[in-house]
């Protein structure tokens, strides 16, 4: 599988996902923000960083970047796109997923590895995840609280669309184990289609024992599961 | 011409930094600091006289891009 990895001015977690693609064994390029097209990419990944230095707010210059026209047109035709952290960002600012990232609750930037829920396996996101499972990944953020006003939040809910909650070590939703102040606990969602989904979270951090986890794989595999099912079926 | 933008937080959004600077105030010894929200404040220069057409333009680039309408709200002046 061919996975496009976004590059924007300043994103810097661009590198270790192309890296954490090659470990699973899959092809991974990067693609400059001004390229138009996404040529061959079964995926697109929008990886972390400071992206315009995170100027005007997180994210908000860069989903204007000629690339995500091309992102748009691939998630609107149901094309798989993940977007990690700053990525995230991106993709909130970019309407392709609901709510906003805002600042950390304790105003302070959180370096350290986090537990996560899985929500649903209901997803190309989640399927391969064993149930029951807690994903320790690390975080790297100044501003990854998730905000949804109550509408939004009981849409998210009604179509099983969170994906990922900050837990503690045994699964429980604690407001300590909550590094961000996150509505919900929320680190991550998908859209409606379920095709695009975003998180706080660093799985490409977490594809090697060496790096301290590698729970961030199996995200990585559901999709690699998604994108061969379907080529399956199209056969 | 020139153009105002406030940017704020909207009411139901979390504002830890609003927060900290009431804190900081109550330490420094002012009283009677109700809240604080802290936002984000453009000046635009723009050329031409019409108000009427840089305000909606203004509106629609405070709304698109200036803003997140997720959790800011903005209010412009043209002078």
């Amino acid at each position: 599988m061919n996975f496009v990895v976004l590059q924007f001015p300043a994103s810097n977690c661009d590198q270790d996902a192309v890296h954490g693609v090659r470990t699973l064994g899959h092809s991974a390029r990067l693609l400059w923000h001004k390229e138009n097209s996404l040529g061959d990419a079964d995926a697109v990944l929008v990886p972390g960083g400071f992206s315009y230095g995170d100027y005007l707010r997180c994210g908000a210059i860069a989903r204007f970047s000629p690339v995500m026209q091309a992102v748009k047109q691939f998630a609107d035709n149901g094309g798989l796109v993940l977007g990690i952290c700053n990525g995230f960002q991106v993709l909130t600012e970019a309407g392709l997923l609901p709510g906003a990232l805002i600042r950390n609750r304790d105003l302070q930037f959180h370096c350290e590895h986090i537990y996560l829920k899985t929500v649903t396996n209901e997803s190309p996101f989640t399927s391969q995840i064993p149930s029951g499972k807690i994903l320790r990944i690390p975080i790297a953020h100044g501003e990854g609280c998730y905000f949804a006003d109550e509408q939004t939040l009981a849409s998210l809910k009604a179509k099983n669309q969170v994906l990922w909650q900050y837990c503690d070590a045994t699964g429980n939703l604690t407001d300590t184990a909550n590094p961000n102040g996150a509505v919900q606990n929320i680190a991550g969602i998908c859209n409606d289609r379920r095709n695009v989904a975003g998180l706080m979270p660093h799985p490409e951090r977490a594809c090697e024992p060496l790096l301290g986890s590698a729970d961030g794989r199996l995200i990585f595999e559901s999709m690699i599961h998604a994108l061969q099912s379907r080529l399956a079926k199209a056969a | 011409m020139k153009a105002k933008i406030i940017v704020t937080p909207k009411k139901a959004v979390l504002d830890p930094q609003g927060k900290t600077v009431q804190t900081a105030l109550e330490h420094m010894g002012y009283r009677g600091v109700k809240a604080v929200h802290v936002g984000k404040y453009l000046e635009i220069e723009l050329e031409g006289t019409d108000k009427e057409a840089a305000r909606q333009q203004l509106n629609e680039a405070a709304h698109k891009f200036l803003s997140n309408p997720v959790i800011e709200d903005y209010r412009l002046e043209i002078e």
